[in-house]
C-alpha cells in the first residue's frame, strides 16, 4: 500500500513589540520572574485590555507580504480553558473574524521544484505564561512575564505532503517574519515555534485521515523528525489493523518519538465567544495602503535583484537572501568593492557562514563586520594578499587582532609581487631539486604542484600564485 | 430544547464549578429556559442583518506601543497564597 501524508502547520510568531498586546508591560526576554507581569497580565479583577497598535500593524504587514486579505473588521474572542499559566481562565484570541485570511507562500524543495502552500489565516492572540515543574516542594512555579506577549498564529492549509516540505515552509515563514521585522525569529527563546497537524491516507484517496496534533516544536530539525516519526507511527497503527485517534501529542527529542498527552476530550471545548471587553478592530483602505508602503524588499524580489544586479548564480542568490541579515551583510560588503561580487558571495557563504554556524551566533554578532570583510577583500582585489593568505587574515580578524590592514602589516603577510624576488627564489628551488626537475622534464607533469608547493612554503604563502606559476613554467620548460 | 443532568455536569466541569447533586434538576430547567429563548431568537430571519460582535457600533481604540508599567511584583505577590523566588506557586500540574 502506498501512503500519503497530509500536514498542516500552526506557527506561533511572537511579535517584536516593546509592550504586550493588551497591556503596557514590557515584553523583554529573560527578566526576573513576574517582574513584567502587570495587573492586566495577571487578570486581576477590574482590569481592561487595550490593544497595542503595533501588533495590529505587524499582523497587517504579514498579511500584505503573503498576498492575504487584511480584514477591515476583525474581532477578538475568548478561548476558554483552565491552566495555571493562563490566569484569566481564557486566552484572548481571534476566532471567526481573524485579521489576516487567505494568503500563500511559495516553497522550494531540494530538487529545485516549487510548490504553493496556502495560508488559511493568521490571527492575533496573547501568549500564556510559563509553568516550571522543577522542585517546588511538589508544587508548580508560575512565571507570567510571557503572559500577554503578542503572538501571530499563522495557520497553513493542509497542503504539505512531507516533513521536508514542512521544514521548507517553516523556514520561509521564519525568514519572512524577520525580513518584515515583526519577529526576532529566536527559536531557542521560543519566539518562533509550531504545532503540526499530521494525518495519513492511501494515495489517491480523497478524504483526509484522522489527524494528530504535535505540540510546541521549537526547531527545524525537530519538526522534520517529529513529523516523520508521527507518519510512521500512524501507518503502523493502520497497517496492524488499528485506528488513529484524534489527539494531542508531544515530541520528545531525547527519545525521538511522539507520545500522547493526557487525552482530555472536553479540553478541546473552548467555548469561543467575542470578548465583550474589546471592540472590533476597524481598519480602512488608507491605513492598509500606508502599511503596504512600509513593506521592505521581500526575499523573492531581493533574490531576483541579486541575480541581475550582482550577476550571482541563482543558487548563491538563494542562500544569500534566505535571511535578511545575511543579505544585508552581503550587500554592505559588495557595495564597497569595485570588482566581482562573486568573490564577496563566496566569502559570505563560505568562510563567514561556516564560522558563524560553528560558533552558533548570528551574523549580526560576527566579530568580523561587513566593513572589515570588505577591507580584506579589497586587499585581495589589489593583489596585496592572495586568497590563501586571506584565510589567515580572516581568522586573525575573527580573533580580534584588528582590521585587515593592521593584520597584514603586523604579521607581514603582504604578498610578494616583485618578480625578480620570485625568480631568484625559484632559481634556488630548481637548483636544490635536480632530481625532480629531471623527472618533470621527462614528462612527469604532476610534479609541477611540488614546485608550487616549495615556492609557497619558502615564501610562507606570500608569493603571488599567478606569478609563481608563470615563472615556474618558464624556467622549468625553458 | 432541554438539557439533561449529564450536560449540566459537563458544563459545570468546564467552568470548574462545584455543584450539588440535588441542584442539578433546577440548573437543567433554568439553563433550558435560556436555550429556549435563544432558539426563539434563532427562528427570526436575520439574513439581512449584519452580524454584531459588540453592542457599541464603534471600533477599538488602539494604544501606542510603549512600556509604561513598572515592576510591582512585591505588591501583587502579597496577596498570593504562596510564592518562591518570585514565582507564584500552584498545586502541581503535569501535562
Amino acid at each position: 500500500m502506498e501512503w500519503e501524508s497530509v500536514i498542516g502547520l500552526e506557527i506561533h510568531a511572537q511579535l517584536a513589540t516593546k509592550s504586550k498586546i493588551f497591556s503596557s508591560a514590557s515584553t523583554a526576554y529573560g527578566a526576573e520572574p513576574n517582574t513584567q507581569a502587570c495587573a492586566v497580565d495577571l487578570g486581576l479583577p477590574g482590569v481592561l485590555p487595550v490593544v497595542n497598535q503595533e501588533a495590529i500593524r505587524m499582523a497587517a504587514k504579514f498579511g500584505l507580504a503573503t498576498g492575504s486579505n487584511v480584514s477591515k473588521h476583525s474581532v477578538f474572542a475568548r478561548k476558554n480553558y483552565f491552566y495555571p499559566d493562563l490566569p484569566k481562565g481564557y486566552q484572548i484570541s481571534q476566532f471567526e473574524l481573524p485579521i489576516v485570511e487567505k494568503g500563500k507562500m511559495e516553497i522550494e524543495l531540494e530538487d529545485g521544484s516549487k510548490r504553493i502552500i496556502g495560508i488559511t489565516r493568521a490571527h492575533l492572540e496573547e501568549d500564556a505564561g510559563k509553568s516550571l515543574h522543577e522542585d517546588f516542594h511538589g508544587m508548580t512555579g508560575i512565571d507570567l512575564n510571557r503572559a500577554g506577549t503578542p503572538l501571530l498564529e499563522i495557520v497553513s492549509e493542509p497542503d504539505i505532503r512531507s516533513a521536508k516540505e514542512a521544514v521548507a515552509y517553516m523556514k520561509k515563514i521564519h525568514s519572512l517574519v524577520q525580513y518584515l521585522e515583526i519577529c526576532d525569529g529566536n527559536m531557542a527563546e521560543g519566539s518562533f515555534r509550531c504545532d503540526a497537524n499530521v494525518s495519513v491516507r492511501l494515495k489517491g484517496q480523497e478524504e483526509f485521515g484522522t489527524r494528530a496534533e504535535i505540540k510546541n516544536i521549537n526547531s527545524f530539525r525537530f519538526v522534520e523528525r517529529a513529523i516523520n516519526y508521527e507518519i510512521e507511527r500512524q501507518i503502523d497503527v493502520i497497517e496492524s489493523g488499528g485506528e488513529v485517534i484524534q489527539e494531542t501529542r508531544l515530541y520528545d527529542a531525547d527519545k525521538d518519538e511522539t507520545r500522547s498527552m493526557r487525552s482530555k476530550e472536553e479540553a478541546n471545548d473552548y467555548r469561543y465567544f467575542p470578548d465583550p471587553d474589546l471592540l472590533p478592530v476597524i481598519l480602512d483602505d488608507a491605513y492598509i495602503e500606508s502599511v503596504r508602503n512600509t513593506l521592505p524588499e521581500l526575499p523573492k524580489e531581493k533574490h531576483q535583484r541579486f541575480v541581475s544586479e550582482y550577476h550571482l548564480t541563482d543558487y548563491d542568490a538563494g542562500i544569500l537572501t534566505s535571511s535578511r541579515e545575511l543579505a544585508d551583510y552581503f550587500e554592505t560588503v559588495a557595495k564597497q568593492l569595485a570588482g566581482d561580487a562573486k568573490l564577496v558571495a563566496n566569502w559570505v557563504i563560505g568562510d563567514l557562514s561556516a564560522r558563524v554556524n560553528k560558533e552558533d551566533i548570528s551574523i549580526r554578532q560576527s566579530p568580523v563586520t561587513a566593513k572589515m570583510l570588505a577591507g580584506m577583500l579589497k586587499r585581495i582585489e589589489d593583489n596585496t594578499i592572495s586568497g590563501k593568505i586571506a584565510k589567515d587574515v580572516f581568522n586573525a580578524m575573527w580573533s580580534g587582532e584588528g582590521d585587515a590592514d593592521t593584520v597584514i602589516e603586523n604579521k607581514g603577510l603582504k604578498q610578494i609581487t616583485d618578480s625578480s624576488a620570485i625568480e631568484s627564489m625559484i632559481d634556488d628551488i630548481i637548483a636544490s631539486n635536480p632530481q625532480q626537475v629531471e623527472q618533470y622534464r621527462s614528462g612527469k607533469d604532476k610534479l609541477f604542484g611540488f614546485f608550487v608547493g616549495q615556492a609557497m612554503k619558502i615564501s610562507k604563502g606570500k608569493a603571488n600564485p599567478a606569478q609563481v606559476n608563470e615563472i615556474l613554467k618558464q624556467k622549468l620548460n625553458g | 430544547m432541554s438539557l439533561g443532568p449529564d450536560e449540566v455536569k459537563k458544563i459545570a466541569h468546564l467552568a470548574r464549578l462545584g455543584i450539588n447533586e440535588s441542584d442539578i434538576d433546577d440548573y437543567a430547567s433554568n439553563l433550558s429556559n435560556i436555550l429556549d429563548l435563544v432558539a426563539q431568537m434563532n427562528s427570526i430571519d436575520t439574513r439581512n442583518v449584519p452580524p454584531m460582535a459588540h453592542p457599541q457600533d464603534v471600533g477599538q481604540r488602539l494604544r501606542a506601543d510603549e512600556v509604561l508599567e513598572e515592576n510591582q511584583r512585591d505588591r501583587f505577590q502579597k496577596i498570593a497564597p504562596q510564592t518562591e523566588n518570585g514565582l507564584y506557586l500552584v498545586p502541581k500540574v503535569i501535562e
